[in-house]
């Protein structure tokens, strides 16, 4: 097989395999709350543990143009859209677990803690700013825009993970170990871009891997 | 305020021993033979302390049942997860073990902690206990009131504060080989705080001896301030002229303060100490001032600031 043009069935299965792993952290969640194994505060480590995985998913996203480049396997771009949309489907996870679950609705006191607690504050942020980005992330709203509109846009995530890195750091009691091992990953991700960035725009001409042709006629999201 | 009279709580009320018994024997079971092997006698199951008087502080809720107290816990000398004391903490030895008592005394000494076990009646107290991290339980604590050790020791007129010492050993405690604090832990408390009848000095919970991952084999408990003031598995208790540096507050000295009373109306700076959620409890509930303790305890604290000395 040539890794960098594989057969369509191989990278259908990949996003098959991809799909129900991503949804594995949920399943396994669910799992342990009915069997009444989420310990002494199920509240607690839901809330941590969709955070958690929002954090996961966002690095991973961030992960996929830096691989897709560096490997030369154009085809990884297309798990791109579906790992985006698992950060945020935990990430939405995780906001109504601190809303239904955490405060049950009382207004009042979420709207105190948006307004008071710094780390509240930019993780409900960087929860806010993901809405439009998954909103966007149909073939036919990526059209609408323009690949350049899109890929405006789609920079936030950039904001948005590091915001959500600073909202696990400003959270944890003492121990920031996992904090600052989500924020080298991000801050790797983000450099790499940046390096990529400055070098293509040397030598634009010897650029290997501008726009991203798509088989099937899609509109193309490229760019990091 | 809710304190019940020893008679008032029908032992019935009380957790049948067999049940928490039974679940502890199948968390053995699970860890595996050779753990089982390894567990010091200290926190075999069997021991159960005979001759327990009701003591005179029981409140009258529901208590937080012994899994969750005895697997959910904050020790970070055996990790920062709350599930790592319970995973960890079987390489603590608990015996032999002494607390040496200095400073400012009369007679400094060392107890070996067969003596502290009988020097006065162990009595059953039920207390809440409330973490700065804003959830609470209600445990059934085995022990006596400090002042008791205190007076042994003959404090002087000049001694003004007592500080407390974690053991500090990295092989048995493997969180002390991180820097996450600075070890050992040291938490300390005014004397008239520590001279106070509500100050435990703590060898169980549930009827037996204090497991390890909730400070064995000695702790203290102090019910009207946050959890992290109780210091666990202690080795030296030592009366001091001036404020003793605690851990936490060195840690975050805006954020942990020396007296660190519960106060609902003093946020910790991150989060609201307003409200609390009771293990085992969907809805949170209100935060007490004193953790409910204000009745006995205000009257420690006349005149100050609370804003300030918080």
């Amino acid at each position: 097989m040539r890794w960098n043009n594989p057969p369509v069935a191989f990278v259908s299965s990949t996003r098959l395999a991809v799909f129900f792993a991503s949804l594995a952290p949920l399943i396994l969640l669910v799992h342990k709350g009915l069997g009444d194994a989420l310990g002494a505060n199920p509240i607690e480590k839901i809330t941590r543990t969709t955070g958690w995985w929002t954090l996961f998913f966002l690095a991973v996203t961030l992960a996929v143009t830096p691989a897709r480049k560096l490997a030369g396997w154009p085809w990884l771009g297309r798990l791109r859209r579906m790992l985006g949309l698992f950060a945020f489907f935990y990430g939405l996870l995780h906001f109504l677990t601190y809303f239904v679950l955490d405060q049950f609705f009382d207004w009042m006191s979420i709207g105190k803690d948006i307004v008071k607690r710094p780390y509240i504050t930019i993780g409900f942020t960087a929860f806010v700013l993901l809405i439009p980005l998954a909103a966007t992330s149909t073939d036919g709203m990526i059209r609408r825009l323009g690949g350049k509109g899109w890929r405006r846009l789609h920079k936030l995530v950039y904001i948005i993970a590091g915001a959500g890195v600073l909202h696990f750091a400003w959270l944890v009691k003492k121990d920031i170990t996992e904090p600052l091992i989500f924020g080298f990953a991000v801050a790797a991700l983000l450099g790499w871009r940046a390096v990529d960035g400055l070098r293509n725009a040397r030598r634009p001409a010897l650029d290997p891997t501008a726009p991203l042709v798509r088989a099937r006629g899609r509109p193309s999201p490229p760019g990091s | 305020m809710l304190i019940k009279k020893a008679s008032d709580i029908r032992p019935s009320e009380i957790t049948p021993s067999e049940v928490f018994r039974d679940r502890r024997r199948w968390l053995q079971l699970a860890a595996g033979a050779s753990a089982l092997a390894l567990l010091p006698r200290g926190v075999a199951a069997a021991d159960k302390f005979a001759d327990l008087k009701p003591g005179a502080y029981r409140i009258d809720e529901k208590l937080t049942p012994y899994e969750s107290v005895t697997t959910y816990n904050n020790f970070y000398e055996f990790g920062t997860d709350k599930e790592d004391p319970a995973k960890r903490a079987g390489s603590l030895r608990t015996r032999p073990w002494a607390v040496v008592v200095d400073g400012a005394v009369g007679k400094p000494r060392t107890f070996a902690i067969e003596e502290i076990l009988k020097m006065a009646p162990l009595e059953e107290r039920i207390y809440r206990l409330r973490c700065v991290e804003a959830w609470s339980m209600v445990v059934p604590w085995v022990g006596f009131p400090l002042a008791e050790l205190l007076k042994r020791v003959e404090p002087t007129g000049s001694a003004k504060f007592v500080e407390f010492t974690t053991l500090l050993d990295p092989t048995q405690m493997p969180g002390q080989r991180g820097t996450v604090l600075d070890w050992p832990y040291r938490e300390g408390l005014r004397i008239d705080e520590a001279m106070h009848p509500l100050t435990l000095l703590t060898v169980g919970l549930y009827g037996e001896v204090l497991p390890n991952q909730n400070g064995a084999p000695i702790r203290i408990v102090v019910p009207w301030k946050y959890g992290f003031k109780s210091a666990k598995s202690i080795v030296r208790i030592r009366l001091t002229e001036t404020q003793p540096e605690t851990t936490w507050n060195l840690a975050g000295p805006k954020e942990y303060g020396f007296y660190s009373n519960v106060n609902p109306d003093v946020d910790h700076p991150r989060w609201s100490q307003a409200k609390e959620r009771r293990i085992g409890e969907f809805f949170k509930r209100p935060t007490l001032p004193f953790n409910g303790y204000a009745e006995q305890v205000a009257q420690l604290y006349a005149g100050m600031d609370l804003q300030r000395y918080f």
